[in-house]
């Protein structure tokens, strides 16, 4: 089975639609986890989700990522447990410091609310493995800031280590200027830990994982966790 | 004692707010603006009274969580509160 916690922000608001996705996808009920608990129970996976935690006061993420729960969030990670940050969850795991960079207001002012397309650069972590390496999907954005930013021996090591784990592209699956929807350096959308095991991604899964919803790519990230946890078992 | 905290985009950081304010400056037909970087300013008021202590405080506030050094700088002054 797979035993999913999602955690619950004040402000959080795509942590019951990636609720909804999970148990529709995986079958198994998901665990929500209040932001003042001290402890996460037991997980196969840990989502922080997307919205705008404490108003994105400050700094995007970056009160969430000084929350009660994150202490054990990072303590369960940096202990093996797989973490994904979906959009401001991803801005959360670069404020705790799980993942390295830091995601800055869109190029353009903007927030950017559409469908974008993404080649999977790494189909081999936690949550990609679903996938074809060098597949394009499509997924939506919503976000103002998306901007991904880091120094470039940071960027080097992030392609160096295969940790870059998805980059906006065009139909074609060619990473270039025009595709990128916020500036972000090197056009990246997600990278992962050293481990694969924790993954920063600021496009929704949740938001097209069945056709319903207008298509279903998002549907092979949340397979690849179960895969992932069935083939540990 | 009061700590006056300045934050501010590094050199090099793409700044696209700032970028927007010169643009707003511009078009108000203020001329001259050859370059325009956002901040932050924070204004904290501390029980401490020692400025070594103080210092020590504001270090580990700007560290830990009001700027974060990634893409930020960040400068203060103390002064003796009445």
């Amino acid at each position: 089975m797979l035993r999913a916690s999602v955690i619950v922000f004040p402000g959080s608001n795509c942590d019951r639609d990636i609720k909804v996705a999970l148990e529709n996808v995986t079958g198994f009920p998901v665990t929500m986890v209040w932001h003042g608990d001290a402890n996460v129970p037991v997980s196969d996976v840990i989502v922080l989700p997307g919205g705008f935690s404490y108003g994105d006061y400050l700094r995007c993420g970056a009160m969430a990522a000084h929350s009660p729960i994150m202490r054990d969030v990072v303590a369960k990670a940096k202990a093996g447990t797989p973490v994904i940050g979906i959009c401001n969850g991803f801005q959360v795991l670069c404020e705790s410091g799980l993942l390295p960079g830091v995601l800055m207001r869109n190029a353009s002012l903007k927030f950017i609310c559409r469908d974008v397309l993404l080649k999977v650069d790494n189909a081999e972590t936690f949550f990609t493995k679903c996938h074809l390496k060098d597949q394009v999907i499509r997924l939506p954005v919503a976000h103002a800031e998306g901007n991904y930013f880091a120094d470039t021996a940071t960027l080097d090591q992030l392609v160096d280590e295969n940790r870059v784990v998805m980059r906006y592209c065009d139909a074609e699956g060619n990473v270039t200027e025009a595709a990128n929807p916020n500036g972000s350096q090197r056009n990246i959308a997600g990278i992962c830990d050293k481990t694969g095991r924790v993954l920063g991604l600021m496009p929704h899964p949740e938001r097209l994982f069945e056709l319903a919803l207008g298509g279903s790519d998002g549907r092979r990230i949340l397979e690849s966790m179960l895969l992932s946890v069935l083939e540990a078992a | 004692m009061k700590a006056r905290i300045k934050i501010t985009l590094k050199n090099g950081v793409l700044d696209p707010q700032g970028k927007a304010i010169q643009h707003a400056l511009s078009a108000l037909g203020i001329a001259g603006v050859e370059d325009v970087r956002q901040g932050k300013y924070i204004e904290v008021n501390l029980h401490e009274t020692s400025p070594d202590k103080a210092r020590e405080t504001v270090e580990r506030m700007c560290k830990d969580l009001l700027a974060n050094t990634v893409i930020e700088n960040y400068s203060y002054e103390l002064l003796e509160t009445p």
